[in-house]
């Protein structure tokens, strides 16, 4: 009998899914910090908000994000999996519902529709965090909007590291390229500002 | 009562998981299970694979469920050595 974690693993590796579960996590982690950046460039270029209204804007996005990438990916990646298992079946001759390839194709879209839709939520309350502290803490010692925008940026100066190390390339390179994209984000929402 | 020593499976399968992932999991079924796995051919989504399985008691029902939970599919058993059970000392 295979142990859970080893079982798992298998399942992982009969459907592939280890590199499609990265590029799902960086790819929504990553719409989700320019989201929440976004938000908050909004907020501080526009006319003094209070603080417990951007929290909920940025929380109603977040929540958003995090049904939307956890739904959307369910849905397509069922029928992409029960296509690829019916082809397989329709090789081997035979019904592998029961095999590892049929658990896989039942378990694996669950997984990937957690990674898609956690790690917009997940990165999004990370960058809410410093906001609800200073809600919370009268005695924070720096401006909400701008620690919150920090966090952002330096969550998606991370991401970029991470795909950098996939791609081997150099990680501070790779760590720029999201950063210009973000900086790049905040000067065009600068611009549309009224 | 007979006991089976060898076996030889012609055995369809897809190509995940690997020849060494799949004849681990035969081997796991017995405690002195000595697995040969050696591809046949290869086709677009399957490969064809001839399995080689010695022991001192080879349990073939376990076998052939390992393969099939696997994903692989047993065609025909091409050889088998079988003692009776007093010859096995």
């Amino acid at each position: 009998m295979l142990g859970f974690k080893r079982d798992f693993r298998l399942l992982l590796d009969i459907s592939r899914s280890h590199a499609i579960a990265r590029r799902y996590f960086v790819v929504n982690g990553f719409d989700g910090a320019l989201t929440m950046l976004g938000i908050i460039m909004g907020f501080y270029f526009s006319e003094d908000v209070g603080l417990t209204v951007v929290i909920s804007a940025c929380l109603g996005a977040a929540v958003a994000l995090g049904v939307s990438g956890m739904s959307s990916a369910y849905i397509s990646e069922a029928a992409e999996r029960k296509q690829e298992l019916r082809n397989l079946e329709s090789a081997m001759v035979t019904d592998l519902e029961d095999s590892a390839h049929g658990r896989a194709a039942r378990l694996v879209p669950a997984v990937i529709a957690l990674v898609n839709g956690s790690a917009p939520l997940l990165i999004s309350l990370l960058i809410i965090a410093p906001l609800a502290v200073a809600s919370v803490a009268p005695a924070y010692p720096f401006e909400p909007l701008q620690s919150a925008a920090a966090v952002a940026l330096a969550i998606i100066f991370l991401l970029g590291v991470f795909l950098g190390r996939i791609s081997e390339t150099h990680w501070l390179l790779a760590g720029l390229r999201t950063l210009v994209i973000a900086v790049a984000t905040g000067g065009i929402i600068y611009l549309l500002t009224p | 009562m007979a006991i089976v020593k060898k076996l030889v499976l012609d055995v369809l399968k897809p190509h995940h998981p690997g020849g060494l992932e799949f004849a681990k999991a035969i081997a796991e079924q017995g405690k002195d299970y000595r697995v040969r796995f050696t591809v046949e051919g290869v086709d677009e989504k399957t490969e064809t694979v001839m399995v080689v399985i010695e022991g001192e008691d080879i349990q073939f029902d376990a076998i052939e469920q390992a393969i099939e939970s696997m994903g692989g599919s047993l065609h025909s058993v091409d050889e088998v050595e079988v003692l009776s059970a007093g010859e096995s000392d």
